[in-house]
């Protein structure tokens, strides 16, 4: 028994390149239309043209005498079976009955009608051409404020006011911060119907082994477990013979955090037909049947003192869910409702939500999911105030942040911001692009006939979602970490990544914690037979609440590992760390192996102990965190085109700890470029017969290279002391920070024309026509 | 009726009856095998299936497998060294972080290849408008064109 040299270096916090890539840059991992099974059909679906029809009649008899089509499914096959679920639960929440294939009435363009399963894709398609619907077109409505206006088409004639819920949520005492008030400033804001866009679409690959009465489903999705326990609901079979793999999955941001009808719909094919089935999702299936974000239409009226202290807030949020409630969709604006306080200290909120039917695809969970629009909302409300006030916005916010003194501090929504200090990263922010040479350079510019804007947000979000209170299928997360008989270390996360780096971040944090290298670990995720029980990447959780886990499933076996090490050492004074365990009185040590390797061949095991070295711990969070930050964006619009140019683009972000400053920074930059999709391009076009005019990447504009501004990204750290590693979550900051900063900016540029609000995504012609007007819209 | 087309894909000539309507990149995945040029859109709008024909960047989704025959096509398979050793410019998209979800990359690599070969010591204008064929929703292309600059500095495509 030698001394072992052991090792110091440590991992956490160091910009340490991604450890998945190999595969991802060399073609060979493995996506969903990757995966090939002998025998394997391919599925191509039916969906409706008309946003509201009923069904007369479905004729596939020339689509079955294709040769190669093998089985066409319609709705009276499955209505058997269960439904398409939606987790979330409201008082008095109207939930339609979501078959997974229309049966006589389709409420959206893209419902799903019949399965046409054939030997090969191109056929599929084909077959698919020839099944002929016989619609009696119905009027429809895509538009949640004429939807649940009076005389309406109505969605779903049982409910002839298009009303899924209201919701209403009051903190404080809003009537009197509205007598006392000296100013009240009212504003519409809406936050537009988004597409998530993810690169790769869905796809499911379904293969049922009728032997063992056992199903392997194959699909890119966030929630793995998830999808198990409820795709073996739908089709009525035990969940421990469903297995749930999730292949390499191109990009989620939300859109696959749901369960789909696909994924109950190709098992049930692969039980009928018994032979493996894939189907992927067209780009045009995934804009027209994939869920859609935002989708608010906002009232808001805020209340302050005129030195701009702001008292309190109301707002009536229209929020238009689509056609059914997909697995969060009614959910998604309480979560706005939550966030509404921002970061500031003013106690009365009175919310009412009205959750419109519309004939569209739902809307649920997209890249912050509810506090977007929260954040935008709340951020453009302080600006109008400070413009009503001629206060500077810096100044306004500033007077209203929580302080650094007040945390833990209770909001008016009921929650309990963890930690923060929120005039830190805008006081970066305003170091970084000089905000008062920068005024004052403005003054210039204005002086010189250009329309040169600046603009901020000081966002707030909630992250690492969450306590099991506040999530339908529970808010923990699981890790086990299992040490091989040679000193080998394998990581099983619940929480399934689709881009984030968890193979990296988690590899980090296991390899500090064992005093192990990092290229003795392993992180395995997304496969429901391999890794027990798990929730999933969303909400920002991912390192919060799965790292957190993690932490302490290593604590465990650290623990077991230095019980092995005492035994081996012969002495109860040991020191476990740098990979090894040591003797303080003699300074004899054990290696990592040498413990593993002991636990496996147990020959001798120490008092109380079990062979083995595997320890799994399922971690409830005990609050949410709360990370924050400030942008800042500097703009200039081309009066003669309404071209907007960013000429500065700062970003400030507090996540708490940073464990891969690296894969952080990837993380805002990539949010900031949804939020500027949001800002200034994107929309989610309905027409009023409810056909998607934006519906294919011809259509729909989502960011490209050259139109991105260069983001000067930084942060400020402020620990959480929610979980152990005190991160915060990244995931979503850049998008809740983006838009508003975007707005407001645009606004400021345009406000010499007397501009005081502007609805996204903020194109040319809309601001061309408002330059026009002499800025009246 | 089919055709017989013959294809040299990464240096290895394949020979195949193909449907004349079999597009380019449902050629290369489902009958030659390969994994790396992704389908993201089907409209030429997203370049996630960009490979090089005859040394030069295409989205092969907008292609027919028979207008490739007799041709030379690359993928992002054939990209490294036959001793697994990474190109410069693979390289540089795995310091740089130029990735998240890797679905767009296989496509993004082979467009900057193609870019540094028409702009060896490219500006951040050459890169941002050599990319804009080319669409990633996770990164927001910063580490992107760091990569780019990268890889140009280490010699490039």
């Amino acid at each position: 028994m030698a001394t072992t040299i052991t090792k110091t270096e440590t991992l956490v916090g160091k910009r340490i390149r991604r450890r998945e890539d190999p595969r991802l840059i060399t073609g060979t991992a493995c996506y969903l239309d990757d995966i090939k099974i002998p025998g394997m059909h391919h599925a191509c679906i039916v969906r409706s043209t008309h946003a509201a029809a009923k069904i007369k009649g479905i004729s596939s008899q020339a689509a079955s005498e294709l040769p190669g089509v093998v089985a066409i499914f319609t709705g009276a096959d499955i209505a058997k079976l269960g439904a398409v679920p939606c987790a979330a639960s409201l008082p008095g929440l109207r939930v339609p009955h979501h078959h997974l294939l229309a049966q006589d009435r389709v409420y959206f363009v893209g419902h799903p009608i019949a399965v046409v399963v054939a030997t090969d894709r191109y056929i599929a398609r084909d077959a698919a051409d020839l099944v002929e619907v016989d619609y009696d077109v119905l009027p429809a409505v895509a538009d949640p404020e004429k939807a649940i206006a009076a005389g309406a088409p109505p969605v779903h004639p049982e409910w002839p006011d298009n009303v899924a819920f209201t919701f209403h949520q009051e903190g404080g005492d809003t009537e009197q911060a509205f007598r006392d008030a000296e100013i009240v400033v009212k504003q519409r804001i809406t936050s537009q119907r988004l597409i998530p866009t993810a690169m790769e679409t869905r796809g499911v690959v379904a293969e049922w082994r009728p032997g063992d009465k056992a199903m392997t489903l194959w699909s890119s999705t966030q929630i793995p477990h998830l999808m198990r326990t409820m795709v073996a609901g739908i089709l009525g079979m035990n969940e421990n013979l469903l297995r749930v793999i999730t292949p390499e999955v191109g990009g989620g941001f939300g859109s696959k955090l749901n369960v789909y009808a696909e994924e109950a719909l190709m098992g049930f094919v692969a039980m009928k037909i018994g032979k493996p089935v894939k189907w992927v999702e067209s780009r045009r299936e995934n804009f027209t049947c994939t869920i859609h974000g935002r989708g608010h239409v906002d009232y808001f009226e805020l209340a302050a003192k005129r030195d701009g202290t702001m008292l309190g807030l109301k707002l009536k949020l229209i929020q238009d869910l689509g056609a059914y409630h997909q697995l969060l969709t009614p959910a998604i604006p309480t979560l706005s409702v939550l966030m509404m306080p921002g970061l500031y200290r003013f106690k009365n909120i009175s919310a009412e939500i009205v959750g419109a039917f519309t004939n569209c695809v739902p809307t649920d969970a997209y890249r912050g999911a509810g506090r977007p629009e929260a954040t935008h909302g709340i951020e453009r409300m302080v600006d109008i105030l400070a413009a009503e006030l001629k206060m500077d916005p810096a100044e306004i916010r500033l007077k209203n942040f929580v302080g650094n003194d007040e945390f833990p501090f209770p909001t008016a929504t009921g929650l309990m911001y963890d930690s923060g200090n929120y005039a830190a990263p805008l006081h970066q922010a305003l170091e970084t692009v000089s905000y008062e040479s920068l005024r004052k350079e403005q003054t210039a510019a204005r002086a010189a006939g250009k329309l040169m804007g600046i603009g901020m947000s000081t966002y707030g979000e909630i992250c690492a979602m969450g306590p099991s209170q506040a999530l339908p299928a529970g808010g923990w997360e699981s890790a086990t970490v299992k040490v091989e008989p040679t000193g080998k270390v394998t990581v099983l996360t619940g929480c399934s990544p689709h881009g984030q780096g968890e193979e990296t971040t988690f590899a980090q944090v296991a390899a500090d914690e064992l005093g192990c290298d990092i290229d003795d670990v392993m992180v395995i995720h997304g496969d429901t037979a391999i890794v027990q029980y798990g929730i999933g990447t969303f909400g920002s959780r991912g390192t919060a609440v799965g790292g957190a886990a993690l932490f302490y499933a290593l604590q465990d076996l650290k623990a077991k590992m230095k019980k092995f090490g005492a035994m081996l050492l012969e002495s109860e004074n040991v020191v476990f760390g740098g990979g090894a365990c040591v003797d303080e009185a003699t300074g004899k040590s054990v290696s990592f192996a040498e413990m593993a390797t002991a636990a496996y061949h147990a020959k001798k095991l120490p008092p109380n102990t079990e062979p083995g070295l595997v320890a799994t711990h399922f971690w409830e969070p005990p609050n949410f965190t709360f990370p924050f930050g400030a942008h800042i964006v500097v703009t200039e619009v081309d009066r003669e085109t309404g071209a907007i140019d960013i000429k500065r683009y700062v970003a400030v972000d507090d996540c708490g700890k940073i464990l891969n400053p690296l894969i952080v920074d990837g993380q805002v930059h990539g949010g900031v470029a949804q939020g500027l999709g949001q800002a200034l391009w994107e929309e989610a076009v309905y027409d009023e017969n409810g056909q998607l005019v934006s519906g294919e990447l011809t259509d729909y504009a989502i960011p490209r290279a050259p139109y991105m501004p260069w983001i000067e990204s930084s942060h400020t750290t402020t620990p959480s002391p929610v979980n152990p590693l005190g991160v915060k979550g990244v995931g979503e900051a850049g998008t809740i920070g983006c838009s508003p900063a975007v707005v407001n900016s645009v606004v400021d540029a345009l406000s010499p024309l007397g501009v005081r609000h502007i609805d996204m995504p903020l194109t040319p012609q809309k601001i061309w026509n408002l330059i026009q007007q002499g800025g009246r819209a | 009726m089919n055709r017989k087309i013959s294809v040299t894909i990464n240096g290895k000539r394949h020979t195949d009856e193909v449907e004349p309507r079999l597009l380019l990149i449902h050629y290369l995945r489902e009958v030659a095998g390969l994994t790396g040029p992704h389908i993201g859109c089907e409209t030429s709008i997203c370049g996630a299936c960009t490979v090089m024909l005859d040394g030069k960047a295409v989205k092969s989704c907008t292609m027919f497998a028979v207008q490739a025959d007799g041709r030379d096509v690359l993928t992002i398979e054939g990209l490294a060294a036959a001793d697994g050793k990474l190109h410069p410019i693979q390289e540089a998209f795995w310091n740089e972080h130029g990735l998240q979800c890797g679905f767009c990359t296989p496509g993004m690599i082979l467009t900057t290849k193609q870019l540094l070969e028409d702009h060896p010591n490219p500006t951040d204008h050459e890169i941002r408008h050599g990319l804009e064929g080319n669409l990633c929703r996770c990164t927001g292309y910063q580490h992107i064109v760091n990569a780019v600059k990268a890889a140009a500095a280490k010699g490039g495509a």
